[in-house]
């Protein structure tokens, strides 16, 4: 129903503090662009002038090819999920979802019959006489979902809205953010800063550091190849090992393939990893030696908390493993999932 | 619960809380009980003997047609006063919310009138409206009003609710800022996002949110008006002219301590006694368990 784009949008504090450094993201229509990153890297303060909470410091948002630098949140025609769900404590459930139709003049028998259908569809009818403070927080993070969907806006912001669930509630329901979103082909933009979360809600996923974009792309593309160690160590658990290389060298190595340009860092992924694999060349992979710290089962598979390279590494192996702490190891990762760094951090 | 303190000694505990209860004694029950025996003493003329005349004093209040008036205008000076004094701090302490730049100097400057003596502060409003030699007197009568409290009964009222709600206002702005700093930001956000224009938003849910704060100083406001005005009313108008500006605290002066009609003023303290207690137990039964949110 609408586009989302942000032009060179930039954001500086009063104080000259710069939160947002210029970034551009087209999202394109009925799509769930999701911003993730460590917290402080401005991902929220986007969300936010997005929204119309925070005012624009230079660059524009258009939705659905229309600037809003100058509407304020309550034209804007969004709705948003806050992290605390901000529902309105004094209203029941009802009234908690009737309000924003009720601000714009929806008819009563329309306003009853939209909240009763979104009621049904997140099963909260039972709920509908309540008030928030009768409510468990996974409840409550329904009716901020519903009060959001009732109004069938142009775009769906949603702001870490399952940081407060616990685990498993909370896989529940991203499961059902993505299947609903799916189903009312609303844009939304998503801000977390759970890369498990980022990877499996995104169309477009956008990986921000310190008020910039690092990387923008399909979440497996951004898996597979990404553009800097800073994604890198982000987007994956546990994280992606990282090696330095001193004159294209690597300590430990067996063997070593070509190192590409002028390259001053390894990567691999700990799912990525063999253990063993003798008799294997360079131009096959990386081999090297690695002594194990720590080992972690967790049932369906075991890391390994390595030191090699001069680093620490972690190793993933499928199911139980027999190996002890202090054993010596030999690792292999295959060539072509090796991934080199420059100096500056930039992928080469 | 916090755990209880064991004394070893059985009468410490005693000896601890003696010299409050021995304030609370004197200054309290003491001449409470005296007011009641009072009450239903009646005096000769010449103050030589007294005659204990069970409710006859009481009788003779209520049907009074002064002691009529004066309930009527406290009624009046209360509501009024509480009305002005919470919906003017109610108004300042929204504004101040809006104030970015220096927000707590605004919050200083708008506390002090509190420091302010009721006589001084009711001198401060006599000058200011004082038909022969104030400036805001003046600013009226070049309005067209023909400003004059010393002869208006009505002016006179307006006078002292003024005076009284000025200095009301201060301890009703903190208690407001208090309230509004409580109400979560992104409530509003929340609001503004689902199309609630800034007025709206405040009717809404900035208001209903403000409900506990609201009823609390109602209470006290009201308590204020009732007993806290006396210095006030006795520096401006002394409870005229004719009595349209005597409060039942200042009848009860006036008909004890300047008139001697000790009997009839002793039932009126009576009378607000029972007042008093009544406006407590509101208080504890409502506010005591406020109204909690989220």
């Amino acid at each position: 129903m609408a586009t989302v784009d942000l032009k060179d949008v930039r954001k500086v504090y009063a104080g000259g503090v710069e939160a947002v450094k210029g970034v551009s993201i087209a999202i394109p229509d009925k799509a769930l662009c999701v911003l993730v990153g460590p917290s402080g890297c401005g991902k929220s303060t986007l969300l936010r002038m997005i929204a119309g909470l925070e005012t624009i410091s230079a660059g524009t948002c258009s939705i659905d090819g229309k600037v809003v630098n100058a509407i304020g949140p309550t034209e804007r025609d969004i709705a948003m999920v806050f992290q605390n769900y901000a529902l309105y404590p004094h209203m029941k459930v009802y009234d908690n979802m009737a309000y924003g139709l009720r601000n714009r003049g929806t008819p009563k028998d329309e306003i009853d019959k939209r909240v009763r259908a979104t009621a049904q569809t997140l099963e909260l009818e039972h709920l509908l006489e309540r008030r928030p403070r009768e409510l468990s927080g996974g409840q409550r993070q329904r009716v901020a979902m519903g009060r959001a969907i009732v109004r069938n806006p142009k775009v769906f912001l949603f702001d870490e809205p399952l940081s407060n669930l616990d685990a498993k509630l909370r896989g529940q329901m991203r499961v059902e953010i993505k299947s609903l979103q799916r189903k009312l082909g609303v844009t939304s933009v998503y801000v977390t800063h759970d890369q498990l979360e980022a990877m499996t809600l995104a169309d477009v996923l956008v990986v921000m550091n310190a008020g910039l974009v690092e990387q923008l792309g399909a979440p497996l593309d951004i898996y597979e190849k990404p553009a800097s160690t800073f994604v890198a160590s982000f987007i994956g658990a546990p994280p992606m090992n990282l090696l330095p290389l001193r004159g294209g060298q690597l300590e430990d190595a067996i063997t070593l393939p070509e190192v590409s340009g002028n390259a001053t860092m390894i990567g691999f992924r700990p799912e990525d990893c063999e253990v063993g694999a003798d008799g294997a060349t360079s131009s096959d992979g990386l081999r090297l030696m690695a002594r194990v710290d720590g080992v972690e089962p967790v049932g369906s598979e075991s890391f390994l908390y390595c030191a090699a390279g001069g680093g620490k590494i972690v190793v993933r192996v499928a199911g139980r493993t027999e190996v002890l702490v202090g054993d010596q190891l030999p690792i292999f990762a295959r060539r072509e999932k090796l991934h080199f760094f420059g100096s500056d951090g930039k992928r080469v | 619960m916090s755990p209880r303190v064991v004394f070893p000694n059985k009468i410490l505990p005693y000896l601890l809380v003696a010299p409050q209860l021995a304030i609370t004694l004197v200054f309290f029950y003491w001449p409470a009980s005296q007011a009641l025996r009072q009450s239903m003493l009646r005096e000769d003329p010449f103050g030589l003997s007294s005659k204990f005349v069970w409710f006859d004093n009481f009788k003779k209040v209520l049907s009074d047609p002064n002691y009529l008036n004066s309930i009527q205008v406290t009624a009046i000076f209360s509501v009024s006063v509480a009305a002005v004094a919470m919906g003017t701090a109610l108004l300042l302490a929204v504004m101040a919310e809006k104030v970015v730049r220096s927000r707590n100097l605004y919050r200083t400057l708008m506390i002090w009138p509190y420091a302010v003596a009721p006589a001084i502060a009711g001198m401060l409003w006599l000058f200011l409206f004082n038909p022969s030699i104030g400036s805001l007197a003046y600013g009226l009568r070049w309005l067209g009003i023909n400003w004059d409290p010393l002869l208006d009964g009505e002016h006179a009222m307006a006078l002292v609710v003024a005076a009284a709600s000025w200095k009301q206002i201060s301890y009703n702005f903190l208690f407001f800022v208090a309230g509004l700093q409580a109400i979560p930001k992104t409530l509003i956000e929340a609001a503004a996002i689902d199309g609630a224009g800034e007025n709206k938003r405040f009717w809404t849910i900035v208001f209903p949110l403000l409900a506990p704060t609201t009823f609390f100083l109602l209470v006290v406001n009201t308590v204020y008006a009732f007993f806290d005005t006396f210095g006030i009313i006795h520096a401006v108008t002394g409870g005229g002219p004719g009595k349209s500006t005597e409060t039942l605290v200042y009848k009860v002066y006036n008909d004890g301590f300047v008139n001697l009609i000790l009997g009839d003023s002793a039932a009126q303290s009576v009378i607000l006694m029972v007042i008093v207690i009544a406006l407590t137990a509101i208080q504890f039964r409502y506010v005591e368990k406020k109204v909690h949110y989220g």
